[in-house]
């Protein structure tokens, strides 16, 4: 399953890249994506697991760039 | 969830500067003016007999409002183990300057640097704003009809078969048919054509366009997710996931750049003073500069931004580019592959010539519209429109199809004949032979020769000016590829200006002829074919490039290709070379700029030449400055 996240106070390029490799290192996360200029993060990872998954990148995401929050729906 | 981002959004339209900008702005201002205060008070000689401690503290003041926050940050992310991160390097810097008693220094270096910062922030801000701006396609709400009443929905909730209206100067936010209502429709934002189309019942309409004056009534033939729209935000938003070589080579670099310079910071500040003695207050402070040069921020936002930039701009010229990777492609591209029918050509046969003997060119045309009057080959049907009147039929009488050969019919009691040269030779007609390009039919009358009309597929407007205008821009070689007859296909050729034609080819020979050429091209030279997106999916994915003719939302085409031209224009495709390389030629500016200044400056840095201001410069400076140079690319047309 693939699931867009909208992405607030980004505000760094490097950080993103260092986000979008955290993710990618999850199990279960089959391929990630987290765009500076879009403010955006695309995640693909296993449907059964999708919710524990997504509290897994959101605290990875914390440790990385505490500033920036992830807007879930 | 949407709304708030929407709302935030407004906010900072609103005032140009967010929130946490403005509190920024005001604690810069604050740190300044307390800097300036010290800074008198220094030159004055003030300070001169205070003991160094009490220097220290009044210095701290202006230090934290700047910094707290930068300090606070280093402390958190070290416990999180994020260790060399901008917030570190800044502390350890200034830190290291209050350590040598440096205080003005210090605090100088973080407001500088903290000025930088807020630049690049609104920098960056300013241009994504610029950019989603450009690509704003997306419609917010639709007008759905229920009961005679119309309510405002998410175009989500919208079924395929609903009937939305939609009013003058709203966006289109579905797919659909006009049932009712006529209006001309803006695409500019789809295709960059900055003339309306004409909508009226029956004619389809593509969501993202604008309405102009009249309200339509719309029969909707999409789903919001496979709507037009929905589909080239999603192509835009990913065509930055789609990395060019350049970006990943910054993205690899970025990871050995920041542990290198740091490592080599260390040296600095232990190697020295232990070989040549003496203190080690000058050499941490050398290394200090080499720690705030360590960030490879200005190379990290700006090469994706210009590439997001590129895109932007071919988007507004009405050119999708589905990652910058096909972006950086496009710019070393110099051989270009067209499929004759239907991107050089219209795909639609026409009389082009007609040469009477012995009758007027309209008695010859009436002839051959009422010989031709039952036949449904495309043909035919030109012959018929060219005539401009629907034949009549009780003119003629006895026809009869010649199989392989045209038609034998009576007209206005005259025995005629219409077809191939064949025919003429089989009746025995003493007829001129034509030499032309074109589909050649013979007419002959009671026996005797009437004359020819040549049908042929015209050539798209603008197809040689696209020809002339891509070998203005450095494209070698043009090639033009057909299934068509190679008479016709090389009066094209003549006629446009391609350089080499290979007619009479089934699908699989033009996968055949872009793989000999794709062998015989340099290496480090593109490819780009292209099509209609009809039947030649294959070769689009074959070339290093696959451009396709997006007619408007063919789902096939824009799947398959790698650059859709929105509205079909090939005209287009220079446009799109000299987008691509404007933007590489500024990626490579910047990159060239970051890391000249980097190096310049750690070189000085280490021979104790360069101060930290310029360590500063050559960090957020840089960054701002190679920002605002790749917004450039956002403006090439």
């Amino acid at each position: 399953m693939k699931k867009k996240f909208k992405l607030q106070d980004l505000d760094c390029a490097n950080c993103a890249a260092k986000m979008e490799d955290a993710i990618k290192k999850i199990p279960g996360v089959n391929d990630a994506n987290v765009s500076f200029m879009m403010q955006k993060m695309t995640v693909d990872a296993e449907d059964d697991k999708f919710d524990a998954i997504m509290e897994e990148v959101v605290r990875v995401c914390a440790k990385v760039e505490p500033d920036c929050k992830i807007l879930m729906k | 969830m949407d709304s708030d981002i929407r709302l935030l959004l407004s906010k900072t339209e609103d005032f140009g500067m967010t929130e946490k900008q403005k509190k920024m702005l005001g604690r810069i201002i604050a740190a300044f003016v307390l800097f300036v205060a010290l800074l008198i008070a220094e030159h004055t000689g003030m300070l001169e007999n205070v003991n160094v401690w009490i220097q220290f503290v009044v210095y701290l003041v202006p230090y934290l409002i700047i910094g707290y926050d930068i300090v606070y940050k280093a402390v958190r992310n070290i416990s999180h183990g994020q260790v060399f991160d901008e917030n570190f390097l800044m502390m350890v810097a200034t830190v290291g300057a209050f350590g040598v008693q440096e205080f003005s220094e210090a605090v100088a270096v973080m407001l500088f640097y903290q000025v930088g910062e807020l630049f690049q922030s609104y920098a960056v801000g300013k241009s994504r704003q610029s950019i989603s701006a450009m690509m704003d396609i997306c419609p917010e709400y639709a007008n759905i009809e229920q009961n005679g009443v119309l309510t405002q929905v998410d175009p989500d909730d919208v079924e395929v078969g609903d009937i939305i209206v939609i009013k003058p100067g709203e966006r289109i936010p579905l797919d659909g048919v006009v049932i009712e209502g006529e209006s001309l429709v803006d695409t500019a934002a789809l295709t960059g054509e900055s003339v309306p189309r004409s909508a009226k019942a029956g004619d389809e309409i593509i969501s993202g366009c604008v309405n102009g004056s009249g309200t339509l009534k719309v029969k909707v033939t999409k789903e919001f997710d496979d709507s037009t729209v929905a589909k080239i935000l999603e192509l835009v938003e990913n065509a930055s996931s789609k990395k060019a070589k350049v970006e990943n080579f910054i993205t690899k670099f970025a990871k050995y750049y920041t542990p290198v310079v740091t490592i080599g910071a260390v040296v600095l500040a232990l190697v020295p003073p232990l070989v040549l003695g003496g203190g080690f207050a000058e050499w941490i402070q050398r290394a200090c500069i080499f720690l705030v040069i360590s960030c490879p921020c200005a190379l990290v936002i700006s090469v994706p931004m210009g590439f997001f930039g590129g895109i932007g701009a071919a988007s507004n010229v009405g050119v999708l580019v589905k990652g910058s990777n096909y972006l950086e492609a496009v710019a070393e591209m110099t051989t270009i592959v067209f499929d004759k029918t239907g991107t050089l050509t219209k795909g639609e046969f026409k009389v082009a010539q007609i040469q009477p003997q012995g009758m007027t060119e309209t008695e010859l045309l009436e002839i051959a519209a009422l010989g031709e009057g039952y036949s449904t080959h495309p043909i035919a049907n030109s012959i018929r429109e060219s005539y401009g009147k629907t034949p009549d039929m009780k003119r003629t009488e006895n026809a009869n199809e010649i199989a392989g050969h045209g038609i034998s019919i009576t007209v206005d009691n005259k025995a005629v004949l219409i077809g191939n040269e064949k025919l003429m030779k089989k009746e025995g007609i003493a007829y001129t032979p034509c030499q032309s390009g074109g589909t050649v039919v013979y007419v002959a009358c009671d026996g005797k020769f009437a004359g020819t009309l040549v049908i042929s597929d015209t050539v798209k407007d603008g197809a040689k000016e696209a020809i002339s205008a891509m070998k203005q821009v450095g494209v070698k070689k043009c090639v033009m590829l057909t299934g068509d007859r190679k008479e016709a296909a090389m009066e094209v050729a003549k006629e446009l200006g391609i350089d080499e034609v290979h007619a009479e080819l089934l699908p699989a020979d033009k996968v055949a002829q872009v793989e000999r050429l794709l062998r015989e091209k340099p290496k480090k030279e593109k490819l780009a074919f292209v099509g209609d997106g009809i039947n030649d999916a294959p070769v689009l994915t074959r070339a290093d490039i696959g451009i396709a003719m997006g007619s408007m939302g063919s789902d096939a085409a824009i799947e398959a290709a790698d650059v859709v031209l929105m509205d079909d224009d090939v005209r287009k495709i220079a446009s799109i070379v000299r987008i691509s390389r404007k933007t590489l030629s500024i990626v490579k500016q910047n990159i060239v700029f970051a890391l000249g200044v980097k190096a310049i400056v750690l070189l000085l840095g280490a021979f104790g030449a360069a101060n930290m201001w310029e360590a500063v410069f050559a960090d957020v400076g840089v960054s701002v400055i190679a920002i605002l140079n790749s917004m450039r690319a956002l403006k090439e047309k």
